[in-house]
């Protein structure tokens, strides 16, 4: 009972990650038709300023309220980051979908090459608070707390974003645009001022998966950002393309279907699963659990 | 003395994917009434209106002059036409079906312009009583009128309406029609319509398509009455020209 409460948190942990950098490639795609490869450089982007702040930044430091100044310079770093490759490269590539592409994978291979060039191509020790090295106790199981705040975070991102696109003109916007962009345009809204929106969040969510990927993982690498995108495809898929909640609901299937399968088989079956679950979706149900909506 | 149109269409040719859709398409829109444009399917009458209010498709180019009073609209961004008063009401009516009546209404809003709710539900009362019913779950004409309801939020200087009685019940159709009847009273219409009793009913000038060219300009009641000709352009037969 203990193994499976501790799969279960610990798989929910996961999933919280996969969630934070999916969500915002599904809104980019789903408004913009961007399949932004770049996108685990924001996550790589956040974590190391991360690191960095918390070791050279005045105010930031590895613990406490100097902790939370760390991951918010992070954050902005990666927001920032997520924005100027919205200005820069793919504002003028929003016709030409194999530019795109190239553009967006040459930046990710790019990006990783320049962090190992600065910092080194090994994992480096993640400066972190005490207690998200510890365990707290939950019904006998002892669940790290680095996981905990993973599922916090996610948990509050997911609201923040789903009360963003609910309440707010720019959600609406968003909203009808993962319907039909160009019925957006022709009721006079310039929609390029979305794209840069939903790049800004996506980039924030990914930078703060990258600062709390890296707490939970106790090391931050350059390579970080790449092997976790795969999963967020995946996540992004399954849910449907421009659903936040459906990614939601992708994450944690994907998160508690790789725990408990590398847990109870052998280690590394667990992705074969993921896999099998994303082509077992495109065959059954090829708009993913929630279509090309972004629901509120 | 010379009446100045509301919108000129000089030698327009719009090519997609390597198609000519359009080829050298010239005429005026007046700056009252309905103006209909007519052809058979795919002379490129909604290519024609699609190029006007800048939605040429990405694999397609467009090229010739489309003016505005002394404004030029081609490659003009589609937000900045529709800001300067081109209302564009798509074919297939294109609401957010995902999202309330009222949320489509409130995506057409304007920073900066009152939006003109009571004269959007003084035409359709039926918006303000399903305002919180998804516009997926309309009726095609319920949806038909969100679709305009949503255009006449702001002022326009020229509307243009791509076939809104398609797939309409008749008497859908009827009201459509009437609503168009009275929107035309304050704002010129381009209007592409295959249904000859609506065209009867609202067009005063008619610009005939065929091949991507045009065809014949004139007046629209002078057409519906000469049956041969409108035959001969437009493929129909006697009885559907007097009903």
């Amino acid at each position: 009972m203990d193994a499976i409460i501790l799969l279960t948190l610990t798989g929910l942990g996961l999933a919280a990650l996969y969630f934070l950098v999916a969500s915002g490639l599904s809104l980019v795609f789903g408004l913009a038709d961007v399949l932004n490869f770049a996108h685990g450089l924001f996550l790589g982007v956040g974590a190391y300023a991360t690191w960095w702040a918390a070791g050279n930044l005045p105010g930031a430091g590895p613990d406490g309220f100097g902790f939370v100044v760390a991951v918010a310079f992070g954050v902005a770093a990666g927001t920032l980051m997520a924005v100027l490759v919205e200005l820069v490269l793919i504002r003028p590539l929003y016709s030409r979908t194999i530019e795109q592409v190239l553009v967006t994978v040459g930046l990710s291979l790019a990006g990783v090459a320049l962090l190992q060039a600065t910092w080194g191509a090994d994992a480096r020790p993640f400066p972190r608070p005490e207690w998200t090295r510890q365990v707290t106790s939950i019904l006998g199981a002892q669940v790290p707390n680095g996981g905990l705040l993973l599922i916090a975070a996610a948990t509050l991102v997911l609201g923040a974003i789903l009360a963003f696109l609910r309440w707010t003109r720019y959600g609406l916007i968003i909203r009808a645009g993962v319907e039909n962009r160009e019925m957006v345009t022709a009721l006079g809204i310039d929609v390029r001022k979305a794209f840069t929106l939903v790049f800004a969040i996506g980039g924030a969510a990914a930078a703060l998966a990258g600062a709390l990927g890296s707490v939970y993982f106790g090391t931050v690498s350059p390579q970080q950002g790449g092997s976790l995108l795969i999963f967020a495809f995946i996540v992004v898929v399954i849910g449907g393309m421009g659903s936040v909640v459906g990614s939601a609901y992708a994450a944690v299937a994907v998160g508690l279907l790789q725990q408990f399968v590398n847990y109870y088989g052998t280690s590394g079956l667990g992705d074969i699963c993921v896999v099998a679950l994303l082509a077992v979706v495109l065959l059954l149900r090829p708009q993913g659990i929630a279509g090309k909506v972004a629901t509120a | 003395m010379t009446v100045e149109p509301v919108l000129t269409v000089a030698d327009l040719s719009v090519r997609i994917a390597g198609l000519h859709i359009l080829q050298g398409v010239s005429f005026t829109v007046a700056p009252t009434g309905v103006t209909v444009l007519l052809g058979r399917n795919g002379v490129g009458k909604t290519t024609t209106l699609r190029a006007v209010v800048g939605l040429t498709p990405r694999n397609g180019e467009a090229h010739g002059t489309v003016r505005m009073g002394g404004q030029t609209l081609l490659a003009q961004p589609t937000h900045r036409l529709v800001r300067g008063g081109l209302g564009y009401v798509p074919e297939d009516r294109c609401v957010f079906a995902g999202l309330t009546v009222a949320e489509n209404l409130r995506l057409a809003e304007r920073r900066g312009s009152t939006p003109a709710y009571d004269r959007v539900f003084a035409l359709f009362p039926e918006l303000d009583r399903r305002a919180r019913q998804r516009a997926g779950s309309l009726s095609g004409g319920q949806q038909q009128m969100l679709a305009i309801g949503r255009v006449l939020l702001n002022d326009n200087r020229l509307l243009l309406v791509d076939e809104p009685t398609k797939g309409l019940a008749p008497k859908v159709v009827t009201e459509v029609a009437e609503v168009l009847e009275r929107v035309a009273e304050s704002v010129p219409v381009l209007l592409v319509e295959q249904n000859l009793a609506v065209v009867r009913r609202l067009a005063r000038d008619a610009v005939v398509l065929a091949a991507g060219k045009v065809a014949w300009t004139g007046d629209a009641q002078e057409l519906l009455r000469e049956t041969e000709l409108t035959r001969s352009l437009l493929g129909v037969g006697s009885a559907e020209v007097h009903h």
